[in-house]
């Protein structure tokens, strides 16, 4: 029996009781998701929900253990996802599949060159043009995609899976990337593609981006549908309860700060980037005790870089670093750390933990020399075991014991391990990478919570975040950072999105001054 | 991800519990020498002879009785203690091919040292001969790790070249003429005084105070690796150079340790079969060095697996011999059961960590931005891999 929606045809997709098992752990577990011909769908879950799963199995990427799927009524058993395109379904991948030396053409007509072994450049060329003209994409079908802006690069990706003929998009995160203009830019794309009658499901776990974009909703919660929703008919609120399974509050409670001295101060830092370029060009910025001081700005722009700098794990070619009112330029992360700077790293996984070490082995990290882990050289593992269950209690790290290893926790769990390994040590001054990066809407409160709870004890924390709203959530002051300077500097409240977003994309990079707060 | 898993492993930091952990690695070494042996079967069957007696006089000549017990450990000494050294590199991140080159140093300076007569007391010649034979293999090793840290040279090249160039150095030493520690027609330094060898354990066969240093060192080398900040410093820099960096672990001060340590361990293992059971230093080639490898592989580069991968690969040499003697089957079958042993060890590992690493993956990806594979779940606790496990 097939689901007739409102004009009597078929669902573009349908999908019915979608049951996958991986070893221990069922990621979905019964789903139904149903998607009408040309609207825009989103798919919201939190991280882990199964919704990527759930959308790799209508891409024939997994096999369900049990369900069905029709696409446009009729019953589809994808082998791989060369049959989900043939049956006109493309994915848009949130990490673009694209070949940065080859131009925009090339990249399109990628993978459906034809059985021919000389490529017809010319009409493959005049086609995409074509094809980007109908849709109203400004885009040179001769250009270098590597060469191109980030939101171009997923035109490429979107004029690709129109190609290959895809009349139902998929798009994974598609505004991960993206600075608030291009995900306006994108939002007019979307528009565009469901005027001409393309069907699009767009995954997220973002609320604003339900409202701003689909028609439709559907929420999922560890594997199961929670509802579908017209989203005209439903609140924040409310999707975010059956996101999470529970109240949330949505809002960072954050009393007004009391800025102190500064903490940590950096003067003109100069670092050469990989390429010879300069990553950062000329940093200055004061963290004060009391505040957050939050840094916004697109990806690649010099927070990797300056967050090295800052912890001591690279040295600038010129420039001070000052922490505490010492010049801690020449000195690496251990006595920085002993001096009072903790740092919560991005990559949690590469930098924050050793994955197969255990739990109590990971809280020595970065703490081993210290007492009272160790003395005389020797390690004190019955104190650090005890030491490691203590903070588990305190940060509600969830395990059983503090034997397993890191690699055994779930995102969250890890996250807050290293913020209590961190927090311990009651810090002068935290470093805070992406904190909440790939975290369930529980963790990230819980993180958000602490970050504030830090600062209200005086102390300062400098948050480097790519999330817009996490920044302008959480910061008492923003700092706005694009191709490695500061180019602008506002109390939060003063600020807008807009004006920050345009900042974030290379707007303020021609005023000699950045701007005044 | 509707059901969360229960924790299904319960973990303790007790003996019992170290136990229960390590049991499914024990379980599939014992099945890997299983494998092996079924191989070997077939091959000998292929050769022609009956495998059934072959095996049982292999089994005969490892365990048969006292002297072939002893001659199993005697066997086992220096593979315990290569193997302790690659053990070593190997939790630092690095490949030590270089244990043959640094056992022959090791030996060799053991060798000058005890032949040499400068009328000193046991107590003093002989912990100066093996001192000698671990300061030569510490520096062996202390080359390639420091080149690694200063340059980045690959240390599996230079500990090969390193290799080579203790063979000739070895082989110009023993030529001399008239170097007076040395006798060249028997390519050999001259025997070593009484002061300076290691003491028989028991009379009547070759058992030497050897396996005593080889499982001291081996307790040391657990208590350094697992007990002190030197040895966490290693195995951290050796499972994540990221998070080592983010400790403000030197990296190259680490591994250039680790790499000295690696070479003591080896040069030990040259002194003790040059102090202990030839009573001399030979210049001929053994290949422990490149066996040892084997034995660290098969004991998962843990020092209590390496004792036990050390006496399964001293039975087989020792067995080899009474093999060889009373079922009349050449002991070059014995190296075929040894290649099989490492194989199906290897495979086995391999496998292992193949599946770990995947999981590992999965998360890692979640981390970045391809969700796909965490959306596989984040369940609360999954059970572990084991955690000591390369």
């Amino acid at each position: 029996m097939t689901i007739q929606d409102d004009n009597g045809t078929a669902p573009a997709v349908e999908m019915r009781g979608i049951v996958k098992r991986f070893p221990g752990v069922v990621a979905n577990d019964g789903i139904e998701f149903a998607v009408r011909r040309g609207e825009i769908h989103a798919l919201l879950g939190e991280n882990g929900a199964g919704k990527s799963t759930l959308m790799n199995i209508l891409f024939g990427l997994y096999h369900p253990d049990e369900g069905e799927i029709r696409v446009n009524g009729r019953p589809v058993r994808f082998e791989s996802a060369r049959d989900a395109v043939r049956a006109g379904l493309a994915m848009v991948h949130q990490h673009f599949m694209l070949i940065p030396r080859f131009t925009v053409t090339e990249n399109i007509i990628l993978g459906s060159e034809g059985a021919g072994i000389m490529l017809d450049r010319g009409s493959a060329g005049q086609q995409v043009a074509e094809l980007a003209g109908r849709y109203g994409f400004d885009i040179d079908p001769e250009a270098i995609v590597g060469a191109l802006p980030v939101g171009m690069q997923q035109r490429v990706e979107i004029l690709r899976a129109l190609y290959q003929g895809g009349k139902t998009l998929i798009l994974d995160e598609p505004t991960a990337l993206l600075t608030p203009q291009e995900v306006d830019e994108l939002y007019d794309v979307l528009n565009r593609l469901r005027e001409s009658g393309d069907t699009i499901i767009f995954i997220t776990h973002k609320l604003r981006e339900v409202a701003a974009i689909s028609d439709r909703v559907t929420v999922i919660h560890r594997g199961r549908t929670v509802g579908t929703r017209a989203t005209k008919e439903t609140t924040a609120s409310q999707l975010a309860e059956m996101m999470v399974g529970r109240a949330v509050s949505l809002r960072v409670d954050r009393p007004p700060a009391r800025p102190g001295e500064p903490v940590l101060v950096a003067e003109d830092l100069q670092l050469l980037g990989s390429q010879g370029h300069a990553a950062l060009n000329g940093v200055h910025l004061e963290l004060r005790r009391g505040e957050i001081l939050g840094i916004c700005g697109v990806e690649g722009n010099g927070q990797a870089e300056l967050i090295e700098v800052l912890s001591g794990l690279r040295r600038p070619q010129r420039g001070r670093v000052l922490l505490k009112g010492q010049d801690v330029t020449a000195t690496g992360p251990n006595s920085r750390r002993r001096m009072g700077l903790s740092y919560i790293p991005e990559d949690r996984h590469g930098r924050g933990l050793v994955l197969p070490f255990s739990l109590t082995e990971n809280v020595l990290l970065g703490n081993a020399e210290e007492t009272p882990f160790s003395s005389g050289g020797r390690i004190d593992y019955p104190r650090s075991r005890t030491l490691t269950e203590r903070l588990m209690r305190a940060f509600d790290v969830r395990a059983p014991t503090p034997d397993i290893a890191a690699a055994a926790l779930s995102g969250g769990n890890q996250q807050k391990l290293i913020i209590a390994r961190e927090l311990h040590r009651e810090p002068d001054a935290l470093l805070a990478v992406q904190p909440t990066r790939g975290l369930d809407v529980g963790a990230i409160e819980f993180v958000h919570k602490q970050l504030v709870a830090e600062r209200d004890k005086g102390r300062g924390v400098l948050l480097i975040s790519f999330d817009l709203d996490e920044v302008m959530d959480l910061s008492d002051r923003i700092l706005v950072l694009c191709e490695g300077r500061i180019v602008g500097d506002f109390l939060n409240g003063t600020v807008t999105r807009t004006e920050l977003g345009l900042l974030m994309g290379g707007r303020g990079l021609d005023e000699h001054a950045p701007a005044a707060d | 991800m509707s059901t969360l898993p229960l924790p299904t492993e319960r973990e303790s930091s007790s003996p019992w519990g170290r136990v229960t952990r390590a049991l499914p690695t024990v379980l599939s070494s014992l099945l890997a020498i299983a494998i092996a042996l079924l191989a070997g079967a077939v091959v000998l069957a292929l050769s022609g002879a009956n495998p059934i007696p072959a095996y049982e006089a292999l089994f005969a000549g490892a365990f048969g009785g006292r002297r072939e017990l002893a001659e199993t450990l005697v066997m086992a000494t220096p593979l315990i203690l290569g193997g302790l050294a690659f053990a070593v590199a190997a939790r630092a991140g690095l490949f030590n091919i270089g244990i043959e080159g640094q056992m022959v140093v090791g030996g060799l300076c053991a060798g000058l040292v005890a032949a040499w007569d400068p009328g000193l007391p046991v107590f003093i010649h002989l912990p100066l001969a093996v001192l000698a034979g671990m300061m030569a293999g510490s520096v062996w090793g202390f080359i390639p790790g420091f080149l690694k840290a200063q340059t980045g040279a690959h240390e599996v090249i230079t500990t090969i070249m390193l290799n080579y160039l203790a063979y000739r150095i070895s082989t110009v030493v023993i030529g001399q003429e008239n170097f007076p520690l040395v006798n060249p027609a028997l390519q050999a330094t001259l025997p070593a005084l009484e002061n300076a060898r290691l003491p028989r354990l028991i009379e009547g066969t070759r058992l030497h105070a050897g396996i005593l240093i080889a499982l001291a060192a081996a307790a040391v080398v657990w208590f350094l690796l697992y007990r002190t900040v030197f040895g966490y410093k290693i195995r951290t820099v050796g499972l994540s150079p990221g998070a080592a960096a983010f400790a403000g672990i030197p990296w190259g001060r680490t591994i250039a340790l680790a790499m000295l340590l690696s070479g003591l361990l080896a040069g030990l293992g040259g002194t003790v079969d040059a102090l202990g059971l030839q009573g001399r230093y030979y210049n001929v080639t053994l290949g422990i060095g490149f066996t040892s490898i084997a034995v660290g592989l098969v004991g998962r580069n843990t020092p209590f697996g390496v004792v036990l991968a050390g006496l399964l690969f001293g039975a087989l040499a020792s067995g080899a011999t009474k093999m060889q003697n009373t079922a009349g089957i050449s002991r070059d079958i014995v190296y075929v059961l040894l290649a099989f042993v490492i194989l199906s060890v290897s495979a086995l590992a391999v496998a292992q960590q193949f599946r770990q690493a995947k999981r590992l993956a999965s998360r890692a990806r979640g981390m970045t931005r391809d969700r796909a594979a965490q959306d596989a779940g984040d369940p609360l606790v999954e059970p572990s891999p084991p955690s000591r496990a390369i």
